[in-house]
């Protein structure tokens, strides 16, 4: 597990002329739950879409000794690290079972390929059993209720043996009970995973994470435990001072029709 | 060099055709991602009403001038015809869009040949447009010119419409975020009509300009449509100027090859150029760089 | 700026099209005996050598048929090239069956060269194809898959957008159809090659030999459905339904989606290559008419009326189009365009499923209860 970490340095992104991330450096061990928040805009979203090779990046992204810029999304993805979306993607015309085991299968041979799937591979089973979806496998996934969905997201992530999970909002939309279940859920996982969670929920983060990273105009603004970043005086100010001020017009073009 | 110059304007005389044909994809393919394969049978309709319009009108010069706006008001009307039975179904589905529309193209076709007769019909010219003026051993033929200042015009003025009219601002809100606008009070509904009714429109114009090429038939729009996709594709989906360019860069291309190899060859490099092109620039010339993932 | 990133949000959403359960219950293997026994056993016994001979082509169709299904219907590509394919494989098989024909004669040229005069040397290009294991294997199938593999390669590595291939496939059909017109000393031109006299030794004039034909074709179509069968229900067919729903969530799972696109592709091109060499000798022409743009579209309407998802649906649809085209297009040219018109627009834009979907449309609204688990695919 040592040497397994996330270390990035000096990211940068920008989108035609505009920084969305602006040098960020950080450090999480493996077996960290990391939690990353900020507000609307700070860059979490494409902190991750950059680690994981979605836009293009300047600065250093290191997991386990080797560098993820400028490497193709399924290299990355091969080289053990998962993320999911705000909105969860599964393939909603196969099954849960087909989901998992497409998930469980890339680096098959051509042979494997082309035959039809006999039994239900290990790990498959396992990541069933993790997910509390072993009931639902024959279901077609589009019919899953939106937690099933997010969690059969992360089980596709367990099957390839991730060792990197990147979580975007995993509980956004969730009921109490579904928030609950998925942060048993992360925990089980960061036992021997590191984990990075995207999230806006503050009693979520609260009761789950192990350490924080606040983003800001895509900068780290502060970094440490729960309660030490809940006590740092620029944190208050970005969310405090953003609830005070009123709210910028988040609609481009305003139109009677 | 004269016969680089007579080539460098015949391409861009091709480009001037492609441009005007392409400039109503720009709106209902670029703007509002339809692949409305009957668009070239918009182009058939101004054609014809064109010719229509010869017959009752005498002068040549006035019933061009009348058949362009009626043109664009014909072929409009049948684009916001289309858009409002079946397009408006299938945003979800680009490329069954792209078969329906297919359909539809076949069955238009097939009423031009029942109402105007398989053969092409060819209408007169303006006397004005007839002839040619040589610039320093350059001759240019004055329907050309008429065609790419016609072109211009129009690429000017889609350009304001979309720049400076509440209209514009409408169309540009409802394509970058279609349920924003919706909730901000934008009847995207009537939007996407009047996008289509000018996109339309404006291939009514082009098969206008197509009568002072050389005859028009049944089959008239749809030996321009794919080039004209092209250029779009080519040409990014994100700004007007990406066509423009395409429009001229493939239409002086293709007279240079053609000079130097044969028709059929020069269709078939151009294509592969595109395809190299592509690698480059998988999403054509001009783009919007956001953080979705399109 | 946080809330707008998904991968499923920016991939154009086609409808969702599965195989509805009343056709997957009767298939493999009964379906398939029933199928072999319909079409080798019952069809050459009750039909005449006429009607024989025409669903010879018809099934050719089908052939091309069985490739659409797997690449559009299952892979989401919308394959509106085929007629290239077609083309290839059908060229390919005329140019040998015609060098095969001037031999027999004591002639070293196709009677068209000699009739357009253009000297007395065969082009170096037509000289490989004298050689019949060159021309019935090389050329047929692994000309159209080649060609496939090299456009499916730059297309799909870079991620160019479905739309965008489906135009760019139309234009190679278009600037194939156009280059061919253009070299009428060596192709035949508009007229394509016609003629054709003899079937690797075996004169396509006697019925008996026609009949044989049939059953060459129809056995290919059969032997394909199976392959393709079988490539639906293994794990690459689980992949490439998950490409068409999300792209870019395979790729995040380690897998290349380019790969999964480019074998759809390229099986498919083969499978119309091969559709196009035996229609050579049923039909007895191959012609720019038959591969353009036009017919290029025509090759997935079939597929679209029977049922894009639906293996069997496919192939039906493809084989009925076909019929009632060769049924109206002479008597009444302009009825059947409408009718094809007509197709595309209720087919593709109310019944995406095709009919086959019909089938379970009606069998749900016979059942009171709406169970929302197998309810929710339409």
């Amino acid at each position: 597990m040592s040497g397994e970490g996330l270390t990035v340095r000096g990211l940068r992104v920008t989108f035609d002329g505009f920084t969305a991330v602006d040098g960020v450096d950080l450090d999480i061990r493996p077996g960290d739950l990391r939690f990353l928040i900020g507000p609307n805009g700070a860059g979490k979203t494409t902190l991750v879409d950059a680690v994981t090779g979605l836009v293009r990046a300047s600065g250093s992204v290191r997991f386990g000794g080797e560098e993820l810029l400028g490497r193709p999304v399924h290299r990355i993805a091969r080289l053990g690290i998962g993320r999911t979306f705000q909105t969860a993607t599964v393939f909603e015309e196969l099954t849960v079972l087909q989901n998992l085991d497409i998930a469980a299968g890339a680096g098959r041979g051509p042979l494997t390929m082309l035959r039809r799937r006999k039994g239900v591979p290990e790990e498959v089973t396992r990541a069933l059993e993790t997910t509390g979806l072993t009931a639902l496998r024959d279901r077609p996934a589009g019919v899953l209720a939106h937690g099933q969905k997010q969690w059969l997201e992360i089980g596709m992530l367990l099957v390839k043996d991730v060792r990197l999970l990147l979580l975007d909002e995993p509980v956004a939309g969730m009921s109490h009970d579904e928030r609950e279940a998925t942060g048993r859920l992360l925990r089980r996982i960061s036992e021997d995973r590191t984990v990075v969670v995207i999230e806006h929920d503050m009693d979520f983060m609260r009761s789950f994470a192990h350490s924080v990273s606040v983003l800001h105009a895509g900068k780290v603004l502060s970094e440490g435990s729960v309660t030490e970043v809940q006590a740092d005086a620029r944190v208050q100010e970005v969310y405090l001072g953003r609830a005070s001020e009123p709210e910028p017009a988040a609609v481009p073009v305003t139109e009677e029709a | 060099m004269t016969v680089v110059l007579n080539q460098s304007f015949t391409g861009i005389s091709i480009g001037a055709v492609l441009l005007l044909i392409a400039l109503g994809l720009t709106l209902t393919f670029g703007q509002m991602g339809v692949i409305n394969m009957a668009h070239g049978e918009f182009i058939m309709a101004g054609a014809y009403t064109t010719y229509v319009l010869q017959q009752a009108v005498s002068g040549a010069g006035v019933s061009l001038l009348v058949a362009l706006p009626l043109a664009f008001l014909v072929a409009g009307a049948m684009g916001a015809l289309l858009e409002w039975l079946l397009i408006r179904r299938l945003y979800t589905r680009p490329l069954d869009t792209l078969l329906v529309t297919w359909g539809v193209s076949l069955m238009l076709q097939q009423l031009a040949r029942d109402v105007f007769g398989a053969p092409n019909v060819q209408t007169a010219a303006p006397d004005l447009l007839t002839g040619h003026i040589t610039v320093g051993g350059v001759t240019f033929a004055n329907n050309r010119l008429f065609i790419l200042g016609l072109a211009l015009l129009c690429v000017l003025a889609l350009t304001l419409i979309l720049r400076l009219t509440p209209l514009g601002r409408r169309i540009r809100a409802v394509v970058q975020n279609r349920d924003l606008a919706e909730v901000s009070g934008i009847a995207t509904g009537r939007v996407d009509r009047t996008t289509f009714f000018i996109g339309s429109g404006l291939a009514g114009v082009a098969g206008v300009a197509l009568t002072l090429v050389g005859p028009i038939g049944p089959t008239t729009g749809t030996n321009y449509i794919v080039d004209a996709f092209l250029v779009v594709v080519v040409g990014g989906i994100a700004q007007l100027k990406g066509s423009v360019i395409t429009a001229f860069a493939l239409g002086v291309l293709q007279s240079v090859l053609e000079y130097s190899t044969t028709v059929s060859v020069a269709k078939v490099v151009v294509l592969v150029a595109i395809v190299v092109f592509l690698q480059w620039r998988p999403q054509g010339l001009y783009t919007l760089r956001t953080r979705s993932l399109a | 700026m946080t809330t707008t990133t998904s991968p499923a949000g920016t991939t154009a959403t086609e409808p969702p099209v599965t195989a509805p359960p009343f056709l997957e219950r009767f298939r493999v293997p009964g379906a398939f005996l029933l199928g072999a026994v319909l079409l080798l056993g019952i069809a050459p016994l009750v039909l005449s050598d006429f009607r024989l001979n025409l669903l010879a082509k018809y099934l050719c169709y089908a052939v091309v048929a069985v490739g659409v299904s797997l690449a559009w219907g299952r892979g989401g590509l919308l394959v509106l090239g085929q007629g290239v394919f077609f083309g290839l494989g059908g060229y390919a098989m005329a140019m040998h069956l015609k060098l095969a024909d001037a031999a027999v004669t004591g002639q070293t040229l196709p009677d068209f060269m000699q009739l357009y005069g253009t000297g007395d040397a065969l082009p170096w290009w037509w000289k490989p194809f004298a050689d019949p294991a060159f021309a019935a294997l090389a050329a047929t199938v692994l000309l159209p898959m080649a060609v496939a593999t090299l456009l499916g390669f730059f297309v799909f590595r870079r991620r160019v957008k479905g739309a965008y291939f489906a135009i760019l496939s139309q234009a190679l059909a278009a600037a194939f159809a156009v280059w061919l017109v253009g070299q009428q000393a060596t192709t035949g031109g508009t007229n394509g090659l016609t003629d054709i006299q003899g079937f690797f030794g075996y004169d396509l004039d006697d019925p008996v030999n026609q009949r044989m034909v049939y059953l060459i074709v129809a056995g290919v179509l059969l032997l394909l459905m199976a392959a393709a069968r079988q490539l639906f229900v293994s794990r690459y067919g689980e992949l490439l339904v998950a490409v068409r729903d999300s792209e870019e969530r395979v790729r995040f799972l380690g897998y290349n989606p380019a790969n999964v696109k480019l074998v759809a592709y390229v099986v498919a091109a083969g499978m119309a290559g091969l559709a196009g060499a035996l229609f050579v000798p049923a039909v007895g022409i191959i012609s720019p008419a038959l591969i353009g743009i036009v017919p290029s579209i025509g090759f997935v309407i079939g597929a679209a009326v029977g049922g894009r998802a639906s293996l069997l649906g496919a192939v039906l649809g493809a084989v009925a189009v076909a019929w009632t085209q060769s049924t109206l297009s002479d008597a009444y040219p302009a009825a059947w365009t409408y009718l094809q018109g007509l197709l595309f627009v209720v087919a593709v834009g109310f019944l995406p499923g095709g009919l086959a979907s019909l089938v379970t449309v009606l069998r749900r609204k016979r059942r009171t209860t709406h169970d929302p688990v197998t309810g929710g695919a339409a």
